[in-house]
């Protein structure tokens, strides 16, 4: 059974089509890193998996350790393991970031039969993880992301990861806004938290991210669908020649099936 | 019209009946202040809603019903325990309880006096300085309407605070005015004197709170001086019952380099009205009003506020938060004059309203009136539902939707909250606001 499984996904907005016959196949202990271009497709995969409800799937099923993923509510997934980490952080004025963690590690645990961290042991749990990416103390009981400085939330969402360990983090463009430093820093982070258990969708523009988080797979998003898979080096490829030449590639591909249909 | 007349001739029978009761007293300036406000409440009667002011809440309720004035002390059934819920824990300061609009020296608590400091009842700070009435009880000079000349009509009692020049009172007095009716709608009408000396500096903390189902109209009236370089917090915990009605006026002056505050918290009440009216009276003084207004089913809640800046160099502050679920009303109107004479004037008003359902509504309305040209005065008012992405976000980390939803109201309110300086109050708060929050849940479930 893998941990998920996406399987012709098609999804869109209103009437809007955007994700076109989606696959994908993740197994435990494994990176996949996803790549295209603008548009392309890329948060609104992510965001179906997350469970945001302005998408509509018309077509096709995910599967996640084996059951129906898109039936459960957002919260479900994430008691469940999954974890996205945005690509447009959200500010939350009035609701401190310790406040708001505890009460996703607590929801989760609930969901999990598992005791209930009081504040003593939810703090020593946050320290650990603070050091994992080097977090700034500060911004805890700041309200979350609010004011804070468009590294300072990227930092925040692996932050959040790192103290709620999800079994399928889905990072969305985790790298753009992070100065090289703190790429590293974080990247750094995300590898210390891998286990085999667990597995990590990196969805990036950049081969440098790939430099420090090595992908098993890298996949190209275009126009809402996958059109070609790889390993690592398929990211270095990307990097040097872009994406017109799998297009042409892919394009060529279609006619041939359209030739071959019209027979 | 009927109606109206109507209940002038049932406050006027009321209002003979209570000067017969009077015998000699009926001679002094204080019932001369009395019978002023008597003609100007007969002269106006309730406002309707063809008024100005009153345009989007209907007092016709209020109109209707034959209320009595309550014109003596009665324990009413109240007793230490009935205290417990609304008692500010730990401050160990000055506690004033008034029952029906009366004060209870059995209730109340007053530490051994501090000099400089007189607290307690009103009419018993009248009956020793008659010439206080004259001196400060004279609202109608301050812009007051037809409920300000109601309560003067039947002046009797409320709190008296008054903290001479350079003093500070750590702890804060706590007025709690309960109300409780039985059959007999009752009209409670506590009236609030507070002078703060020059350089004086004090926290009081207004509640309203009933006790039983019983409807009675709270129509109460708080005058409050600032002396120069004086510092004053008023926050004010309206909780009357659910079937009852709330009108509020609270009336300051500033002088020089004077600071106010008040903190304005709404949680009870069939229809409510509050006045808060700051007038500056000397320059460099600087004034804070903050409202939240959480309010469901039918209730209906109004903020009128004031502020006159009357004299230069002056700075005001504003936020009205509201947060409205099942068929609320809520109304906010800011006014700011800026005199021709107050340059430099700082004034930055703020309206802010949540509403939780598509039944909820709201009418906001800035006025501001400015006749001097080198001021600063800015004003803005939202209205919307909660934040979806923000909603999601929450969820998107396990917290459930009810629990994502109320953690984001709550974060909205609590915003008001957090500037009561008084902590028990300020904790009082927080939890009243988290018990809201279940209950309007619990209302939405059944
Ligand atoms: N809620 C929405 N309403 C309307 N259009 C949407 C919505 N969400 C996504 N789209 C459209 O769907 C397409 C794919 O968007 P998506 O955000 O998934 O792209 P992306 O691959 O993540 O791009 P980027 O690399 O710029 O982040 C875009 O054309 C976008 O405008
Ligand atoms: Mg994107």
């Amino acid at each position: 059974m893998s941990l998920l499984e996406v399987r012709n996904l098609h999804a869109g907005v209103q009437g809007n089509a955007i994700l076109e016959g989606i696959n994908l196949r993740v197994e435990k202990g494994e990176i996949h890193a996803i790549m295209g271009p603008n548009g392309s497709g890329k948060s609104t995969l992510a965001g179906v998996l997350a469970g945001r409800e302005a998408y509509v799937v018309t077509e096709g099923e995910v599967l996640y350790q084996g059951k129906d993923l898109l039936g459960l509510a957002p919260e479900e997934r994430a008691r469940e393991g999954i974890f996205l980490a945005f690509q447009y952080p959200v500010e939350i004025p009035g609701v401190t970031n310790m406040y708001f963690l505890k009460a996703a590690l607590n929801a989760i645990r609930k969901h999990r039969s598992m005791e209930e961290l009081d504040a003593m042991e939810f703090l020593s749990l946050v320290k650990e993880k603070m050091k994992v990416i080097d977090f700034d103390q500060s911004l805890l009981n700041r309200p979350v992301n609010e004011g804070f400085s468009g590294g300072e939330k990227k930092r925040n969402e692996i932050f959040q990861m790192a103290v709620l360990d999800p079994t399928l983090a889905i990072l969305d463009e985790t790298d753009s806004g992070l100065d090289i430093d703190a790429l590293r820093i974080v990247a750094e982070g995300v590898n210390k938290l891998r286990s085999p258990e667990n597995a990590v969708v990196v969805v990036t523009h950049y081969q440098r991210l790939l430099n420090y988080i090595v992908p098993d797979f890298v996949h190209v998003l275009i126009d809402g669908r996958i059109v070609k898979s790889g390993g690592k080096e398929l990211a270095l490829v990307l990097e040097e020649k872009g994406y017109d030449w799998i297009r042409g590639e892919s394009g060529a591909v279609t006619a041939d099936a359209q030739e071959a249909g019209s027979k | 019209m009927n109606a109206s007349a109507g209940t002038k001739d049932w406050y006027a029978g009321r209002f003979t009946q209570f000067e017969e009761g009077l015998n000699g007293a009926s001679q002094t300036p204080l019932h001369a202040l009395r019978r002023r406000g008597f003609a100007a409440f007969a002269a106006q009667g309730f406002p309707t809603t063809a008024e100005e002011e009153w345009r989007f809440t209907s007092v016709a309720p209020l109109a209707a019903t034959h209320f009595h004035p309550v014109l003596a002390y009665a324990a009413s059934g109240f007793a230490e325990p009935d205290l417990r819920p609304w008692s500010l824990t730990g401050t160990g300061g000055i506690v004033l309880v008034f029952i029906n609009g009366h004060f209870s020296s059995g209730l109340s608590s007053i530490p051994p006096g501090s000099p400089g400091v007189s607290v307690g009842s009103l009419g018993a700070a009248l009956a020793h300085d008659p010439a206080l009435a004259l001196r400060y009880l004279s609202p109608e000079r301050r812009g007051g309407d037809a409920f300000t000349s109601l309560n003067t009509a039947f002046l009797l009692d409320g709190a008296f605070v008054r903290v001479g020049d350079g003093v500070t009172l750590d702890a804060p007095v706590h007025i709690l005015s309960l109300a409780s009716s039985g059959d007999t709608p009752l009209l409670v009408q506590p009236r609030h004197l507070i002078i703060a000396g020059n350089g004086a500096r004090l926290s009081v903390v207004e509640t309203y709170g009933g006790k039983g189902p019983g409807l009675y109209l709270t129509n109460a009236v708080t005058e409050i001086f600032v002396g120069e370089g004086g510092a004053v917090e008023h926050d004010k915990l309206q909780m009357e019952n659910l079937s009852s009605f709330h009108v509020g006026t609270t009336m300051v002056s500033l002088g020089g380099e004077a600071s106010f505050t008040s903190n304005a918290i709404n949680f009870g009440g069939a229809i409510v009205r509050n006045n808060v009216n700051a007038l500056f009276e000397g320059e460099r003084a600087e004034c804070t009003l903050n409202g939240l207004s959480v309010a469901t089913g039918m209730q209906h809640v109004d903020n009128h506020t004031v502020i006159d800046h009357a004299k230069a160099h002056c700075q005001s502050h504003e936020l009205y938060k509201a947060v409205l679920d099942g068929s609320a009303r809520g109304v906010f109107n800011g006014k700011i004059f800026v005199r021709e004479d107050a340059q430099k004037t700082d004034a930055k008003q703020t309206n802010k309203t949540l509403l939780l359902s598509d039944e909820a509504t709201i009418d906001t309305k800035p006025q501001l009136e400015i006749f001097a040209d080198d001021v600063k005065c800015t004003h803005g008012a939202t209205v919307g539902q909660l934040d979806e992405e923000q909603v999601f976000y929450l969820r998107a980390r396990g917290i459930g939707q009810t629990e994502a939803r109320d953690l984001l109201t709550f974060a909205f309110a609590t915003d008001v909250i957090n500037r009561v300086h008084v902590d028990a109050l300020r904790e009082k708060l927080d939890a009243l606001l988290h018990a809201r929050l279940r209950q309007g849940r619990v209302n939405m479930e059944t």
